[in-house]
């Protein structure tokens, strides 16, 4: 049977690590990517989103060759996103061994780029990212350039609109409960998923072990963190195990290299 | 003068990288190859591919790399088809209406149907269940998960080419071999140490 997968998310600004809070990016956590792919790789993550959050378009290149040099240590699906406006920067990133691309923007700016590189590349290959924010009545929207731009959608009807235009997943993060430490929008989330067939990632406010349970419970085929995972030791194996014991079927911890009698089904 | 290294066939479709990548972390090195003629130099050679069947097969014939590929095969090196790479070995694909493979295996590669109500493309982390030993399986856990994606699957006619199944809604083959060369549906390069194994274990067979 398929797993659900856990997603650590690395958020990149200037080609450092950084924390966020609300979409804000004041607090540095590792200066060289690789060094959390590394952590990642041992502690049995599924897959890694890589996301530049720069505030400049310049960043794109620091960006490609910063997923270049992780792709070396990835041995996990690698999905990579932000600032993707063209085809070519697309392909870019795609020689740089990136996986999967993130688009977030483009899903507003330039819809066509979507169903063009879902055409070019599959539909497995396009996450569409959807960030949401509630307005002062509470009600979600969502938030396109960095959280910067508010439409006025559902979530539910931007995730439609997504998976029409070519993507075959959705990655939903929510800019109130990112780095809130209340756990995800299950609201939102729940709504997503009984919308659209792809496989929908839940995003945004995890701090305990349990929220990404209830993720699962919302509906999500796979739940990502970013913030914990970096303060907390064994932390991607500590989730699994909770995840585990909460009754959700996850891929157990790698087999060792070393080698072991070859195991044989009946 | 046969080469140590691994040739990665390059027909223009795949994550070429990732597999380099694996390669060589398992200790192993390896070498793009695009021009047939430079395939009677390797014995140990990799077919990737991430894309349509139809598209890809025809990029094969057009570049004279299927007949390359032929005549490694009938001189005995150890090919390694992965996901798309190994449909590619199978008699014929129903992706978008019927195109004829390398006819290395007896096997046909079949579309998921949707009414097993499962979503496709096949995508994510499933079992490898072995069902017979291999030295591509050597050390290795049956029931360990993979990394898949694919919306086709393969079927082998003669049930002793398969070497491990995967269930997803219906079981399919998702390991297959055959004298020298071999098939796997999911992606050992993303596969972590798992698939990392696998790689291991193929770089080490004796030529």
């Amino acid at each position: 049977m398929l797993k659900k997968r856990l997603i650590a998310v690395l958020i990149l600004r200037d080609g450092q690590v950084v924390q966020s809070v609300r979409f804000k990016h004041t607090n540095v956590i590792h200066s060289d990517a690789v060094h959390a792919m590394e952590a990642f790789n041992k502690w049995a993550v599924d897959e890694i989103v890589i996301l530049n959050v720069s505030r400049d378009s310049a960043s794109r290149e620091q960006f490609s060759e910063i997923v270049e040099r992780i792709s070396r240590y990835c041995f996990v699906p690698l999905a990579a996103g932000g600032w993707i406006d063209n085809e070519d920067y697309a392909q870019k990133l795609l020689r740089s061994g990136a996986d999967k691309l993130v688009i977030n923007t483009a899903l507003a700016d330039d819809p066509q780029l979507v169903s063009r590189l879902a055409l070019r590349y599959g539909r497995q290959c396009i996450v569409a990212s959807m960030d949401v924010k509630r307005d002062a009545s509470g009600l979600p929207q969502i938030a396109v350039d960095r959280g910067g731009r508010v439409i006025d959608i559902a979530p539910e009807a931007w995730a439609r609109k997504a998976v029409e235009l070519g993507a075959g997943e959705i990655l939903f993060n929510s800019i109130d409960h990112d780095g809130a430490r209340k756990g995800y929008d299950l609201e939102s989330i729940q709504k997503v998923c009984e919308t659209v067939e792809v496989p929908v990632i839940a995003f945004g406010g995890v701090f305990t072990w349990n929220h990404l349970v209830e993720g699962i419970t919302a509906g999500a085929a796979a739940v990502a963190v970013a913030n914990l995972f970096h303060y907390t030791e064994q932390s991607t194996r500590k989730a699994k195990t909770h995840l585990a014991n909460a009754g959700v079927l996850v891929r157990q911890q790698g087999q060792s290299l070393t080698p072991a009698k070859t195991g044989m089904a009946a | 003068m046969v080469s140590q290294s691994v040739a990665i066939v390059d027909y223009g479709m795949g994550n070429l990288r990732s597999v380099q990548n694996a390669v060589e972390h398992s200790g192993g090195r390896s070498v793009i190859v695009a021009n047939p003629m430079e395939l009677s130099a390797y014995d140990k050679i990799i077919l990737p591919g991430v894309g349509a069947f139809g598209q890809a097969i025809a990029c094969l014939h057009q570049t004279g790399l299927s007949i390359a590929l032929n005549e490694r095969r009938e001189a005995g090196a150890h090919i390694l088809g992965i996901c798309l790479g190994m449909q590619l070995m199978c008699s014929a694909s129903e992706e978008d209406g019927i195109h004829e493979g390398l006819n290395w295996f007896s096997a046909q590669v079949i579309r998921f149907l949707p009414e097993t109500g499962l979503s496709v493309p096949h995508m994510g982390w499933n079992g490898v269940d072995f069902v017979r030993d291999d030295p591509i399986l050597a050390g290795l856990t049956s029931g360990s998960d993979a990394y898949f994606v694919h919306s086709y699957h393969v079927r082998c006619d003669d049930p002793t080419d398969v070497l491990a199944t995967t269930d997803y809604g219906l079981r399919f083959d998702s390991m297959i071999q055959h004298g020298n060369v071999r098939g796997i549906q999911f992606h050992p390069e993303k596969s972590q140490e798992f698939g990392l194994g696998i790689i291991r274990n193929y770089l080490e067979m004796p030529c």
